[in-house]
C-alpha cells in the first residue's frame, strides 16, 4: 500500500494535458494526474477550477477537446461512458443522481446485470454492499427517491461499487451530509481502499481529504498547480490556504 | 447573424430587385406566374423564419395563418362590390392578426416541442371549420372570386395584368422583407434572439419572454396572412387545402432548405423547391412523387447543411 | 316529472352505450400508438412526426402478408417485427447524428421521414384504399346493431400488447434499462447502460406497437396513404392531454378522447366530432399544461 510502489509501477489511470471547452468557454487548459491501483488520490482546488469537469472527462461523459485518458496503459480518450463503466471506472456523481423512480434493489442491479456474471456472484456483490451499507438492504424495495440524503449517497456509492471497479471517481461526497456522516463517508473510503479500489476523491472538505489520500493535487484555472504526498501538507498549510483560501 | 457588409449587400440587393423587375417582360406566362407564385411562398416562409431562425421556435401553424389571409380576403371581395383590393388586404390581414393572437396565447407559454405540436393541432382545428363550415367558406370546394384592381380611390383603377400583379407581388414581398430585416436588426430583434440562443437567461434579465413570443407569432402571422392574401388575389380563388397543417410542412422545409435565420434563405428555399418540383415533373411526369427525392434531401441539408442551401453558398463563397 | 320523463327519453341511452363500447375500443388503439409515441418522446425527447406513417406501413404490409399467407395472425406478427426493424435502422440513419443538437432538428427529421414515407406508399399502392380481412366477421347482438366481435378483439389485444410491454418495463433487464434512461439519461451511461441502442431499441418498439396498431385498425377502415396523418393528430393530443412522457397518462387520455369523441358522434358529424379533442386539449393546455392525468408537480 506504499506511496512509491504505486507510482513506480504502471498507473491504473493516466490523465495527460486534458484540455476542455463548452462552447466557446475553455475550461481545462492542459490537466495532468495519475493514479495507481488501488492509490486514494485527492483532488483539491476553489469552486469552478474544473474538479468536476476532470473527473466528468475521465468517466467519459465529456469530450475532450485535446489530450488523452489512458486506463491500464490503453487510451480511452474519447470512448463513451457505458465502454468506461465497463472497462472498470465507477463514478459518483456530485448531487449523487441514482434513479429516483427506481427502488434501491433495481439502481443496485443496473450495476451487476453484466455480460459474464454469476449469479452466485451477484449475490455475493449484494451481500458485500449491504454489508457495507446495512440501510440499503432495509430499503431495498423503496424508491431510491424516498432515501434521506446521507441514504442516497450511500446508494450512489455502492451503486458503483456493483460495477466491481478498478477505480472509483467521488465527486463531493460529503457535501450536504451532516458531520456524523462525514465520518461513515471516511471509513467507506477507508473500507474500499482495503478492498483495492483506488479512489479519485474531489472534495471541499480539506481535513478529510488530507487524512483520507495518499497524494493529493490542488487545482485552480483548469489546471493541476500542485501535486505532493498527502502527509507534507497541513491543514493550515501556506499552500492550502493560497489555492483553497478565502 | 452578423451584419453583411453593406455596400456588396446593396449592391446585391439592387441586382435582384432588377432582375426580378424585368423578369416578367422576359418570361413566358407559365415561367412568370411560376416566378409570382414563389415570391409569395418566399414570403409566407420568410415570415415563418422570424419564429423559426429568429426567436428559436418552429410553428406548423402557418397554414392557419397563411389559410385566413386567403379567406379574409375573399370575404372583403365576395361581400363587398366592386372588389376592393385594399379591403381585401386589410381583412385577410385582421383575420390573419386574429388567430395569431388566440394561437399564440396558448402556445407561447410551452417548450419549444409543445409549441410545435400545439401549433400543428391548431392549425388542424381551422382547417376542421373551413372545411367543415360549407355555408360560410364553401367547405371542400372553396370559393371563387374575381381579382379586384388596384385603385386609389379617387386617383385612378387599372386592372391588374399578369405583368403588373408581379410588380405588385414583388413590391409588396420587397417592403415586407425590408420591414422584417428592420426588425430583426432592431432591439426587438435583437431580444428575439437572445430568446433563441438562451431562454433561461434572458428570462433570469429580466425580459418578459411571453410577451416577446407572442408579438413574435403575431408579426409572423401577419405576415403569413398578407402572403395569403396575395395568393387569393392571383389565382382567385381560396380553398381549405391550403389550411391543412402540410402547408406549414411545406413552409418548414422551405425554411431549412434555403437557410433558417437569414429572411432571404427561405425565399431561395421555396424558390429551390419549387424548381426542383417543375423539374423532376417535366422529367419523370406529372404522377412522379417529387416529395419522395425532395423528402431525402431535406433530412440530408438537416443532418449535413444545417445552415441550409444559403448557408452552403456562403461558406462556399468564403473560401 | 312529466319533464323528467322526457329528458330521459331524448337520451339516447343505446346510443350512449354503443358509442361508449366504440370509444373504447377506438380509444385502446389510440392508445397502443399514442404509448409508442409518449415512449419515444420520454426516452430521447423525439418528436416522432413519422409515427403516423410507421402505422400506415403496418398497415400495407398487414395487407401485402394477409394476402400472401392468408392468415390475419401472420399479417399483425410480421408488419410489427419489420416495421420494428425499418424502425431501428430509421433512427440509427436519421435520429443518431442529430444527438445533441438542437431537438428541433429531430422534429424536422421525422417530418421529412414522414413525407417521404407517404409519397412512397402513394407511389407503390395508389390513392385506392386497400382492404384487410378481419379473422373473425361474426357479430353479435347489441340493441338494434349487429356489433362486431372483432372490434371488441381490437380492444383486448391492444391491451394485452400494452400490458405486456408495461411488465417488460416493470421487471426484467431492458426494462429497468429503459427506465433508467428515461430519468437520468447521463447516469444511466455511466452505469454501463449502452444508451445509444436504449434508444435504438426503444424506437423499434414504439415503430413496432404502432405498426400493430395499423393492422389492428386496418379491417375498420380502409389501408391508404393519408391514414397516418389523423392518427398522428390525435395521437399528439393524447399525449400532451396525458403528460408527455407519461404511459400511464397516455392510455387514459386515449381513452378520455375516444369516448368524448364517440359520445360528440351521437350528434354531430364525426369530422366536427374532432372537435372535441381539440377543446379537451386547450382545457388541458390553460389549466393543467403538464397532463390532465399527471399528478401536479409539487
Amino acid at each position: 500500500m506504499s506511496t512509491t510502489a504505486s507510482l513506480h509501477s504502471d498507473p491504473l489511470v493516466l490523465v495527460e494535458d486534458l484540455h476542455t471547452h463548452y462552447g466557446k468557454s475553455h475550461i481545462l487548459h492542459g490537466v495532468s494526474l495519475k493514479v495507481g491501483r488501488g492509490e486514494v488520490v485527492g483532488l483539491l482546488g476553489r469552486n469552478g477550477v474544473g474538479k468536476s469537469t476532470t473527473l466528468k472527462t475521465i468517466m467519459g461523459l465529456v469530450r475532450p477537446s485535446a489530450g488523452t485518458v489512458e486506463l491500464e496503459g490503453r487510451s480511452v480518450t474519447g470512448l463513451p461512458a457505458h465502454k468506461l463503466a465497463r472497462l472498470g471506472i465507477g463514478y459518483v456523481p456530485e448531487d449523487r443522481r441514482i434513479f429516483r423512480l427506481l427502488t434501491v434493489m433495481e439502481n443496485l442491479r443496473i450495476g451487476f446485470d453484466r455480460h459474464g456474471v454469476t449469479e452466485a456472484r451477484k449475490q455475493a456483490l449484494l451481500e458485500k454492499v449491504f454489508a457495507f451499507f446495512p440501510v440499503l438492504a432495509e430499503r431495498r424495495h423503496q424508491p431510491g427517491g424516498t432515501l434521506s440524503g446521507g441514504e442516497q449517497q450511500m446508494l450512489a456509492i455502492a451503486r458503483a461499487m456493483m460495477l466491481e471497479p478498478k477505480i472509483i471517481l467521488l465527486d463531493e461526497p460529503t457535501e450536504g451530509l451532516m458531520p456524523r456522516m462525514v465520518s461513515q463517508i471516511r471509513q467507506i473510503i477507508a473500507s474500499l481502499h482495503r478492498d483495492g479500489v483506488a479512489i479519485l476523491l474531489v472534495e471541499q472538505n480539506v481535513p478529510l481529504t488530507l487524512e483520507a489520500s495518499e497524494r493529493v493535487y490542488i487545482m485552480e484555472k483548469g489546471s493541476v498547480r500542485h501535486a505532493c504526498a498527502a502527509s507534507e501538507l497541513g491543514v493550515n498549510d501556506p499552500v492550502i490556504r493560497q489555492y483553497l483560501g478565502v | 447573424m452578423s451584419t453583411r457588409p453593406t455596400t456588396t449587400y446593396w449592391i446585391g440587393f439592387c441586382v435582384v430587385q432588377a432582375l426580378l423587375i424585368a423578369a416578367p417582360l422576359a418570361l413566358p406566362e407559365f415561367w412568370r406566374r411560376f416566378l409570382t407564385e414563389v415570391l409569395i411562398w418566399g414570403l409566407l416562409a420568410m415570415s415563418s423564419d422570424l419564429l423559426i431562425g429568429y426567436t428559436g421556435m418552429v410553428s406548423f401553424g402557418h397554414s392557419a395563418f397563411f389559410g385566413l389571409g386567403m379567406y379574409g380576403a375573399a370575404a372583403a371581395l365576395l361581400l363587398v362590390s366592386p372588389p376592393n383590393l385594399w379591403l381585401a388586404m386589410g381583412l385577410g390581414l385582421i383575420g390573419a392578426a386574429a388567430i395569431a393572437l388566440f394561437v399564440a396565447y396558448f402556445s407561447t407559454r410551452l417548450r419549444d416541442i409543445y409549441f410545435a405540436i400545439t401549433t400543428l393541432i391548431f392549425s388542424q382545428i381551422f382547417y376542421v371549420i373551413i372545411f367543415t363550415w360549407t355555408s360560410v367558406t364553401g367547405g371542400e370546394n372553396g370559393l371563387i372570386f374575381s381579382r379586384p384592381p388596384l385603385s386609389i380611390p379617387f386617383l385612378f383603377s387599372m386592372r391588374f395584368t399578369g405583368t403588373t400583379l408581379h410588380w405588385f407581388v414583388l413590391a409588396v414581398v420587397t417592403a415586407s422583407y425590408l420591414i422584417l430585416r428592420r426588425v430583426t436588426q432592431s432591439p426587438f430583434g435583437m431580444v428575439l434572439q437572445s430568446i433563441r440562443e438562451n431562454e433561461a437567461r434572458t428570462r433570469a434579465i429580466g425580459y418578459p419572454v411571453e410577451r416577446y413570443k407572442i408579438v413574435a407569432v403575431m408579426l409572423s402571422g401577419l405576415f403569413a396572412g398578407l402572403a395569403g392574401v396575395l395568393y387569393a388575389i392571383q389565382n382567385q380563388f381560396a380553398a381549405p387545402d391550403f389550411v391543412y397543417f402540410l402547408t406549414s410542412g411545406d413552409t418548414v422545409i422551405f425554411n431549412v432548405m434555403g437557410g433558417i435565420g437569414t429572411l432571404v434563405g427561405p425565399i431561395v428555399g421555396a424558390g429551390a423547391f419549387q424548381l426542383l418540383r417543375e423539374l423532376l415533373s417535366r422529367l419523370f411526369g406529372d404522377q412522379f412523387p417529387y416529395l419522395i427525392p425532395l423528402g431525402f434531401v431535406f433530412i440530408l441539408i438537416i443532418i449535413f447543411l444545417p445552415q441550409g442551401l444559403l448557408g452552403f453558398a456562403r461558406r462556399w463563397l468564403n473560401r | 316529472m312529466d319533464a323528467v320523463a322526457q329528458l330521459f327519453q331524448s337520451i339516447p341511452v343505446d346510443q350512449i352505450l354503443i358509442q361508449t363500447i366504440n370509444g373504447i375500443v377506438t380509444g385502446m388503439i389510440l392508445a397502443l400508438v399514442a404509448s409508442g409515441l409518449t415512449l419515444i418522446f420520454g426516452i430521447m425527447e423525439v418528436v416522432n412526426f413519422a409515427h403516423g406513417e410507421l402505422f400506415m406501413l403496418g398497415a400495407y404490409i398487414g395487407v401485402l402478408v394477409l394476402a400472401g399467407t392468408g392468415s390475419f395472425w401472420i399479417a399483425l406478427v410480421v408488419a410489427s417485427l419489420m416495421v420494428a426493424l425499418f424502425g431501428a435502422a430509421l433512427q440509427i440513419v436519421t435520429l443518431r447524428p442529430l444527438l445533441g443538437r438542437d431537438p428541433l432538428t429531430t422534429i424536422l427529421a421525422t417530418f421529412g421521414t414522414s413525407l417521404i414515407l407517404q409519397n412512397y406508399a402513394l407511389w407503390q399502392f395508389g390513392p385506392v384504399a386497400r382492404k384487410i380481412q378481419e379473422p373473425i366477421t361474426s357479430h353479435f347482438h347489441l340493441f338494434y346493431l349487429e356489433y362486431p366481435w372483432y372490434r371488441l378483439l381490437i380492444a383486448v389485444l391492444s391491451g394485452a400488447i400494452i400490458g405486456a410491454f408495461w411488465l417488460f418495463l416493470k421487471f426484467g433487464k431492458f426494462g429497468i434499462w429503459i427506465r433508467a434512461t428515461t430519468q437520468d439519461r447521463v447516469m444511466a451511461q455511466a452505469m454501463g447502460i449502452p444508451v445509444p441502442w436504449v434508444h435504438t431499441a426503444t424506437f423499434a418498439i414504439g415503430a413496432g406497437m404502432a405498426a400493430a396498431s395499423g393492422v389492428l385498425f386496418g379491417p375498420l377502415v380502409g389501408v391508404n396513404h393519408t391514414m397516418g396523418l389523423d392518427w398522428v393528430l390525435k395521437a399528439f393530443i393524447v399525449v400532451v392531454v396525458g403528460g408527455m412522457g407519461n404511459l400511464g397518462g397516455s392510455i387514459l387520455a386515449a381513452i378520455f378522447i375516444s369516448l368524448l369523441e364517440a359520445y360528440a358522434s351521437i350528434w354531430v358529424s364525426p369530422a366536427q366530432a374532432i372537435i372535441v379533442s381539440f377543446i379537451a386539449l386547450i382545457l388541458t393546455l390553460l389549466f393543467r399544461p403538464t397532463g390532465l392525468f399527471v399528478p401536479t408537480p409539487k
